[in-house]
């Protein structure tokens, strides 16, 4: 309960912004929500610091709380304010009043993309190489020997070796970070769901697709498609994000053909790796996997339609003829 | 008679009244009238059929038997909840009640209907008397609610058997399950086998023990949720004589 001197110094400051401003500080008083004991008060802040600034006053004088970990509010009950919100434009008088929220340890999307393919992947391959302990003791690093369970090994592989190139290289998340129960969340739905269909694509009594081999290559091909298609829809957004953030525009086909399913759906993105799934349960005619399918489906439909209602009401001359995760029908 | 009916949500989440609150229509309370009378009505003659069956028999063992078809009957017909739910005339989460008519449906057919050798167990007994106690005051409590004539009575069964009941209907289902579980692995019961074409197993032996487990952290927090609603609903009663 300590008052304390925060002498603010901004580097826009420097010329005559910093004559103006001489006029009005503010004060800060920042108190815990739940218990309303006063955490911190800060002295001479300047008006047109944001939330973001006030976050990193914050944390020097608690450095287990680093930003993004704190939630700022106005009021205990209303949501956090956002780290771009100036000070002086929060309907408070010079003395403002936060409440803080301990969000938990957070971790950046990076991260978390990270430790949910590497681990997808892994546990696959602990199953492909049969491991001790998951099948009978006499089949303990044996190999299966049907083809498809190679090649099944090998997409699953290269479906996740791709997200995490593309997380490393060509996503550009705009959310700062998670909480750890998502985290745990999540990774437990990905390691789970890769851990159930290798057990049985890998399985020593696997029965390969019923129209042998030219079920396995059609699968094959439409799942390179799918994967190079997704690939393209990536990249298309990522440049999308890079012309400046002011000027927003929803994305529309390119050269590449693969993009042109543009001129179909919103997220062909969430389509292309549906496309992916279903051919990787036709390659390896494995119910789980189908199951899986399925519930990936679920959940990027849902996200489809948010975007797809998103991009509808912020632009004006969105098309029309446009669906959101599957052409024409939904 | 007012066609908003306040507070008549089904599960224990709002049964606080709110008179802001918009009910459900006119048709739509008369037909929940009738439903909840109805089951109200089928689970009397579950009770009166449990003790008819015990003045006659002199025991009270396998009284399932004598009561098995309106017992099927009107828990299945409990199904219809989740219907209500989804199409908003009751205002509960429908994974909520989902959950919980799907809990109680898995174990009249899954379990106690398809292993024939538990019917004959006192613990069906056991949960068949609590379903009953706890259903009919229930049921009722919603249809005097449903007409804003909520006896003070009613509301306090609700919110107090439950103490006893709870813990009663949990144990007469676990060991049911348990029960079953020799016959299901001796049998093979639900349960697919590889290799198949579609590269899928199934153990229902191991689903019904996981099932057992999961009542480990699901009933603890189903019980002191009805705590807590105890507290919300019939905590007031220090402040005024008289409630509705």
């Amino acid at each position: 309960m300590s008052s304390v001197w925060c002498l603010f110094s901004h580097p826009k400051d420097v010329g005559i912004t910093s004559a103006m401003s001489r006029t009005t500080f503010f004060e800060v008083k920042i108190l815990d929500a739940k218990t309303k004991e006063q955490l911190c008060f800060l002295d001479k802040v300047e008006p047109y610091s944001t939330t973001g600034d006030i976050k990193i006053l914050f944390h020097k004088l608690y450095p287990q709380w680093y930003p993004a970990r704190q939630a700022l509010k106005l009021d205990p009950k209303e949501k956090s304010l956002r780290d771009d919100e100036v000070l002086q434009n929060l309907p408070v008088g010079t003395s403002a009043t936060f409440y803080f929220r301990d969000l938990g340890p957070q971790f950046g999307w990076t991260m978390v993309f990270l430790a949910e393919c590497v681990g997808a992947l892994l546990t696959y391959l602990l199953f492909y190489f049969r491991v001790p302990y998951i099948y009978s003791h006499r089949f303990i690093s044996t190999s299966s020997p049907h083809p498809v369970v190679t090649l099944a090994c090998a997409c699953h592989s290269f479906h996740y070796g791709k997200r995490l190139i593309e997380t490393i290289f060509v996503h550009r998340f705009s959310h700062g970070t998670m909480p750890l129960r998502t985290i745990i969340r999540n990774c437990a739905y990905y390691w789970g769901f890769s851990a159930w269909l290798a057990y049985y694509i890998n399985h020593p009594l696997y029965t390969p697709p019923s129209y042998g081999d030219l079920q396995v290559h059609y699968a094959l091909v439409l799942f390179a498609m799918c994967e190079i298609g997704n690939f393209s829809i990536h990249l298309t957004l990522n440049n999308l994000k890079g012309d400046g953030s002011r000027g927003r525009r929803f994305p529309v086909p390119t050269k590449n053909p693969f993009t042109w399913l543009f001129y179909f759906v919103s997220c062909p993105n969430y389509t292309y790796e549906v496309g992916s799934w279903v051919s990787f349960s036709i390659m390896t005619q494995c119910l789980p996997v189908a199951l899986y399918t399925s519930l990936g489906f679920l959940q990027m439909t849902i996200w489809a339609k948010g975007k797809h209602r998103a991009y509808s009401r912020e632009f004006k001359d969105y098309p029309a003829n446009r669906t959101a995760i599957i052409p024409l029908v939904l | 008679m007012s066609a908003a009916a306040p507070g008549t949500s089904k599960t224990g989440h709002s049964d606080v009244v709110q008179k802001k609150k918009k009910g459900p229509g006119a048709l739509a309370t008369a037909y929940l009238v009738i439903y909840n009378v109805v089951m109200t009505a089928g689970w009397l003659v579950i009770a009166v059929g449990l003790v008819r069956a015990y003045l006659a028999r002199g025991s009270y063992h396998g009284l399932y038997y004598s009561i098995e078809k309106p017992l099927k009957f009107f828990q299945t017909g409990a199904l219809l909840e989740i219907l209500h739910c989804a199409v908003g005339i009751v205002p509960s989460s429908v994974v909520l009640t989902g959950f919980q008519v799907m809990s109680r449906v898995f174990l009249t057919w899954a379990v106690t209907h398809s292993v024939r050798e538990v019917q004959s167990e006192d613990s069906v007994l056991l949960f068949v008397t609590a379903w009953t106690v706890t259903e009919i005051i229930r049921y009722s409590f919603y249809t005097f609610s449903l007409l804003n004539h909520l006896p003070y009575l009613i509301k306090w069964a609700r919110y107090t058997f439950f103490f006893a009941l709870y813990p009663m209907g949990v144990t007469g289902e676990l060991l049911t399950i348990y029960a079953a579980l020799p016959f299901v692995q001796k049998t093979g019961l639900y349960s697919i086998t590889l290799p198949n074409k579609y590269n899928f197993s199934f153990d229902y032996y191991t689903f019904l023990i996981l099932t057992m487990i999961s009542y480990i952290p699901l009933f603890p927090q189903l019980y002191f949720h009805m705590i807590r609603q105890r507290k919300k609903v019939l905590g007031h009663v220090d402040d005024y004589s008289k409630v509705e």
